[in-house]
């Protein structure tokens, strides 16, 4: 019994140490003094970071990701609510099948949907003359797909959880349809709400293989800013600005659970 | 306040009849109990009274007002659900609030109504907490201020205690009672616990299978239920099987002669009979109803005692004595062969 205790615990440290390991050794790099990665590093530095900023493939990216993930995730939001709303709420013919298809691009490889998102927007192109390729517009639709799934996930998980029998007591009490959304349906389901934001922000923020296709000169996302930068450097630069970008990341994670305690949303 | 007229309404789902044809007058202020197993249909029945189901046919009016076809938001229905469904963002003050507010009352009348709900069930100082710092019995009484606070035509609760402990179920029994009858509103509530609906409505509604088996007060239903169902579900019941062969003189299958009070059309039958009217004695009486038994079990519970007895023909019988009567020799033991004795005014036969 006890040398079964122990062997689980040391899987788990393994696991743990699988998946923190390239993280911390990745923060840790982004420290070091010499120019070229060697190991023991000579000292340390904070000066990446500011070297990092100072490139603006980098600077341009970040504040590119920002603002594409921003509107890729208030898009998701206007959609995806009312959406989760439908197929938790209403029976209609065809609810399973439209639930499968705005959950579908989280099943779909980044890579081909990608390709297709791209081929689409050429097609489209050559139909109306209205340029989406390559163009900010383009990198949002494209983003609000990403981000689509997981708020219809997280959204309808939690109004799973906050049973309907909150909004028949609205109805009872008066309150007609959108009464009842707003003063009831809405707030309780405001964590969940929140988490999807988070989550929606992440997944366009970290996305590297849709946006491959989509961007174009002066409008890079920083994943590709740092794809693009790897062809013909490796100095601790990439490791300051993947160290930004895991802190980004870490946070959003961490306000998210603290709103949707995340093990129960999947 | 008014009462409440049910009119031949039937709700169908695909072929099967979740209620079937049911007509119940409520009376006004009458607090009305809708009883019977799990699929019965008297959640159905309420949920169409509430306006959350749409009945297939029938209708359905609160006084003269016919409100079949009005949403539920419009039907001016106060309801208490199971588990209470307090809105959990909102503080007591706020879910007692929230009728008045999405009515458009001023301020001030809402504040003053507020008030007057929270003192109605006794936690004025409460007002500020959240519903998840309550009690469930406290649960109960805010969700009921609730329903209340918006003046409505009928009071609907829904298996109101469920979600009570066995003390606190029977002192709400009583607080939800006194409460409506001083408020004197019409009510209806859905209970799958007979000794519930007895302790507290005025009339009992038992439903079986979509149709109301039988509508009355609960003596009604004890001493003359007018079907097995009713029979077996109010209450313990000991039936014999047989026929009618007579006025008032039934056969068992065996070929005992036994003999009922009220009227049955001759024909197969079951005679029946409560535990608390048999005695067990040593022998039979000169008249009255008398079956051979031999004891299974007793069961000593203070107020009375219960002996299981089997018949000739080895059917299960119960027996009930009341402790103090002498309605049972003091030594009955298992294995021991007595007479099972009752009168026959105390039988009544059910098809």
């Amino acid at each position: 019994m006890k040398i079964g205790r122990y062997a689980f615990a040391a899987l788990v440290a393994l696991i743990f140490v699988f998946l923190l390991g390239p993280l911390i050794v990745i923060i840790w790099a982004s420290f070091f003094a010499d120019k070229i990665l060697s190991f023991p590093p000579s000292g340390y530095t904070t000066s990446w970071f500011g070297a990092a900023w100072a490139i603006s493939d980098f600077a341009n990216g970040f504040l590119m990701s920002v603002k594409v993930g921003a509107c890729a995730t208030v898009v998701s939001l206007l959609l995806g609510v009312p959406a989760a709303l439908a197929v938790e709420r209403y029976s209609f013919p065809g609810r399973e099948t439209i639930r499968q298809v705005l959950l579908s691009p989280m099943y779909v490889p980044a890579i081909v949907a990608g390709a297709a998102v791209y081929i689409y927007f050429v097609e489209f192109e050559i139909f109306t003359g209205f340029q989406l390729a390559a163009t900010f517009g383009g990198l949002v639709i494209a983003h609000s797909l990403i981000a689509l799934p997981w708020t219809m996930r997280l959204v309808c998980a939690s109004l799973v959880t906050a049973n309907t029998v909150s909004e028949e007591a609205a109805r009872s009490l008066g309150a007609n349809a959108v009464q009842t959304f707003f003063l009831v349906t809405l707030p309780i389901i405001r964590p969940g709400i929140i988490a999807a934001a988070m989550f929606s922000f992440i997944a366009s923020f970290s996305d590297l293989e849709k946006s491959l296709f989509l961007v174009g000169p002066g409008k890079t996302t920083l994943p590709i800013a740092i794809v693009n930068y790897l062809e013909w450097s490796l100095d601790p630069t990439i490791s300051a600005v993947a160290t930004v970008q895991i802190l980004i990341i870490g946070t959003a994670l961490i306000v998210s659970d603290r709103f949707v305690k995340l093990g129960k949303a999947f | 306040m008014s009462g409440v007229t049910l009119s031949n309404i039937r709700k169908t789902y695909g072929e099967l009849a979740a209620v079937d044809d049911v007509s119940i007058e409520i009376r006004d202020g009458e607090l009305l109990a809708l009883l019977g197993p799990s699929g019965c249909g008297k959640t159905t029945t309420l949920r169409m009274i509430a306006g959350f189901v749409a009945p297939t046919a029938g209708t359905i009016r609160f006084g003269e007002r016919d409100v079949t076809s009005i949403p539920v938001h419009k039907r001016n229905v106060g309801m208490v659900f199971q588990g209470y469904a307090l809105f959990p963002h909102l503080t007591v003050a706020k879910n007692v609030e929230f009728g008045l507010r999405v009515r458009s009352w001023d301020k001030e009348r809402k504040a003053r109504r507020v008030a007057e709900m929270l003192r109605w069930v006794q936690l004025d100082a409460l007002a500020e907490r959240s519903p998840r710092a309550l009690s469930g019995g406290q649960q109960q009484r805010v969700a009921l201020a609730r329903a209340m606070a918006i003046e409505p035509d009928v009071l609907l609760l829904d298996e109101p205690f469920s979600a009570l402990d066995a003390k606190l179920r029977t002192q709400m029994r009583k607080e939800i009672r006194d409460l409506q009858q001083d408020a004197g509103i019409t009510s209806v509530f859905v209970t799958h616990d007979q000794a519930e609906a007895m302790a507290i409505a005025d009339r009992i509604g038992v439903m079986s299978h979509g149709k109301l088996e039988q509508l009355g007060s609960a003596e009604d239903l004890y001493k003359r239920p007018v079907s097995r169902f009713v029979a077996g579900f109010i209450g313990k019941c000991n039936f014999v099987e047989g026929r009618v062969v007579g006025a008032q003189r039934f056969e068992s299958a065996e070929g005992l002669a036994l003999q009922f009070g009220g009227e049955h059309a001759a024909g197969a039958a079951a005679l029946c009979f409560r535990p608390e009217h048999a005695v067990l004695e040593a022998g039979a009486p000169a008249s009255g109803n008398s079956l051979p038994v031999t004891v299974k079990s007793v069961t000593y519970l203070g107020p009375s005692t219960d002996f299981e007895v089997l018949s000739d023909s080895g059917q299960t019988l119960l027996v009930s004595a009341a402790s103090g009567t002498g309605h049972a020799p003091s030594s009955v033991a298992p294995g021991q062969k007595l007479r099972l004795n009752w009168r026959p005014e105390d039988s009544f036969v059910v098809a």
